[in-house]
């Protein structure tokens, strides 16, 4: 491959599904428009959801899904040893995800609910960063095809890899979108990384913080501003927690 | 300027022809907000029935129209050796409708920035040559305040402005491309009962303003206030959200990212509407950040709104339509953070000495 006059090799990728829907894998064999050149800079060792081959030398490990089994910490621990960058996507792998709403509750009773009395080896759900070292993470449920593209891209040519630091408001606002807090609605649009281009609430669906927490959100003048505009603050504490994206700020006090 | 007076079904029927044959934009209600009020943007019509000429005011202004939130400046091709830039300035032929004199103010401040300085934007330009502008006069909100900044009326930077009469708009044509349009229409010379009905209308608007902002002085009171804990205060509530920049008739900071091609073969320079409320507006190579804090980067917005344009360009760039106000999350607006700069000192007790004496 070439660029600019310099050659470049191929990725080796390896991309591991662990508690997740797999929506993520799927979201990176979707975008059929790119799809070939997406594949062209990868050297795929082990992805299901593109090739039944399977190998262990690969360089980047790309990690989906949070973690909720014994078993699955092994997995993980040894992917880590292999790979020389490992990378969290999607918002299972980077937050814990919905999947953490399971923290909740007793386990037990979380296991009566879903299996009845059938025996379950479960754990608290983690996310991959509680378990192993994580070089970067990608977050979205589901990530965003065009952002791992481009972080790709960045990957192979050696530039600066970075994620919009503004709130998603700047891309609400640029598709000339109703504020929801204008229809009575709680949105966490301004407490959330942009990238997803407004996508949930452009589709008049308030935002849920799935990419999780802008840099340096002003968290205590959100939750005033929920009062003043006498929305329920429920709803807000239901909104965020449904990710598990916000739990530094959700149980901060101060 | 030729002035001329029309009907209101003859003017819809100018418009509807207008509408018809160009790319238009014109105001439409795009939602209700939760106590029943219309919300406003400005949309893409394809007939005159399909613009709200009884409008407020729009949620956004019109400047992305002219200068796109987000737009592709030009495309690189890369070969082994070698690069070749493909650069377009084309753009089509756009009619924005139903704007009011402070969105066309805006856009006249626009100009003096991206035009009439030493490097005019060829983009913008592009735009700007290829839009008609039909503004339309109304009465203010409780909120606006662009009569404080003088432009609650507007002479230049349109095509053709109707103002309100009663059955009648009275029109100020300010080009020969609108004139001679209008000629095919049934249009007539003012009587005298127009004028006086047009005073009349210019008196109502003018006394119709609820809110003033006294912006006299206020580039001398901003530098003297750099330390003020009001920015603090202010900073505090601020979301660093963006939205404020974003609604903006004027803001028109931006960013610029080389994004290289997914094959490799090339890349494109994509240009992005940015905030200086954003917290990496001044961040630099390296990772320093110039304004790390909430109320430095909201004091820069502010400085860049009514100081340093007033004072290079002799001119505020705020135009009063308080669109960053209404849009607000955490209700900071710009009357209340200059009446509160202003507060602060000029109700100062500490430092007050008696004049010297004469001698």
């Amino acid at each position: 491959m070439q660029h600019l006059g310099f050659s470049h090799s191929k990725i080796k990728i390896g991309s591991f599904d662990f508690t997740c829907c797999e929506g993520c894998q799927l979201q990176l064999a979707n975008r059929e428009s790119t799809l070939p050149a997406f594949l062209e800079l990868l050297d795929i060792r082990n992805f299901r959801e593109i090739s039944s081959e399977r190998h262990d030398d690969y360089d980047i490990a790309l990690i989906e899904g949070s973690i909720t089994r014994e078993d699955e910490v092994e997995r993980l621990k040894t992917i880590r040893n292999n790979a020389k960058i490992l990378i969290a996507y999607g918002s299972c792998a980077c937050f814990g995800g919905v999947n953490s709403l399971k923290n909740h509750f007793p386990i037990e009773e979380s296991i009566k609910e879903v299996y009845g009395d059938k025996e379950i080896d479960t754990l608290p759900v983690r996310k991959i960063s509680d378990v192993v070292d994580v070089d970067l993470s990608i977050p979205g449920c589901p990530v965003s095809k065009e952002e791992v593209e481009r972080i790709v891209v960045s990957v192979v040519t050696g530039s600066l890899i970075e994620l919009p630091k503004y709130p998603v408001c700047v891309e609400c606002k640029q598709n000339l979108n109703t504020c929801l807090f204008d229809l009575g609605e709680v949105c966490l649009g301004s407490i959330t990384r942009a990238g997803c281009n407004a996508v949930c609430t452009t589709g008049k669906t308030p935002c849920l913080g799935c990419r999780g927490p802008a840099d340096d959100i002003n968290f205590t003048s959100f939750k005033e501003l929920v009062a003043e505009k006498k929305l329920s603050i429920d709803d807000m504490n239901e909104k965020l927690g449904f990710y598990n994206c916000f739990e530094e700020f959700r149980h901060d006090k101060s | 300027m030729i002035y001329k007076v029309i009907a209101k079904p003859e003017f819809e029927k100018f418009i509807d022809a207008l509408v018809k044959a160009n790319l238009s934009y014109g105001p439409k209600q795009v939602d209700t907000d939760k106590d029943g009020n219309p919300i406003y943007q400005f949309k893409e019509v394809n007939a005159a029935s399909d613009i709200a000429f009884d409008y407020t005011t729009t949620a956004s202004s019109a400047k992305h129209f002219l200068t796109p939130y987000r737009e592709t400046l030009s495309h690189f091709t890369f070969t082994n050796s070698d690069w070749e830039q493909d650069i377009s300035y084309d753009s089509k032929p756009m009619v924005l409708i139903g704007l009011r004199p402070c969105d066309i103010s805006a856009i006249n401040i626009l100009d003096d920035v991206l035009l009439n300085k030493h490097f005019p934007s060829p983009y913008y330009l592009a735009r700007r040559k290829n839009t008609f502008i039909i503004g339309m006069d109304h009465l203010p909100l409780p909120d606006c305040f662009c009569k404080s900044l003088n432009h609650h009326t507007v002479t230049t930077g349109f095509n053709l402005f109707c103002s309100d009469i009663g059955d009648k708009y009275y029109l100020s044509i300010n080009s020969s491309k609108a004139y001679n349009y209008l000629k095919e229409f049934d249009i007539a010379d003012p009587t005298d009962e127009d004028d006086c009905k047009l005073i009349e209308r210019r008196k109502l608007i003018k006394q119709s303003f609820k809110t003033d902002v006294e912006v006299t002085g206020l580039p001398s009171f901003l530098d003297i206030e750099f330390d003020s804990p009001i920015w603090t205060k202010w900073g505090d509530k601020c979301l660093n959200c963006g939205t404020c920049a974003m609604v903006c008739p004027t803001c028109y900071c931006y960013n610029v990212e080389d994004r290289p091609d997914i094959d490799l073969k090339g890349s494109s320079r994509q240009k992005q509407l940015y905030s200086c409320n954003l917290v990496d507006f001044a961040e630099v190579a390296g990772g320093h950040n110039f304004r790390p804090k909430n109320g430095d980067r909201l004091k820069y917005r502010y400085y860049h709104h009514y100081l340093g344009f007033a004072e290079n360009d002799n001119q505020p760039i705020c135009v009063g339509c308080n669109r960053c106000g209404r849009a607000c999350l955490a209700d900071i607006n710009p009357k209340d953070v200059i009446n509160d700069l202003r507060m602060e000192k000029e109700s100062c007790m500490i430092c007050v000495s008696p004049s010297p004496d004469k001698t």
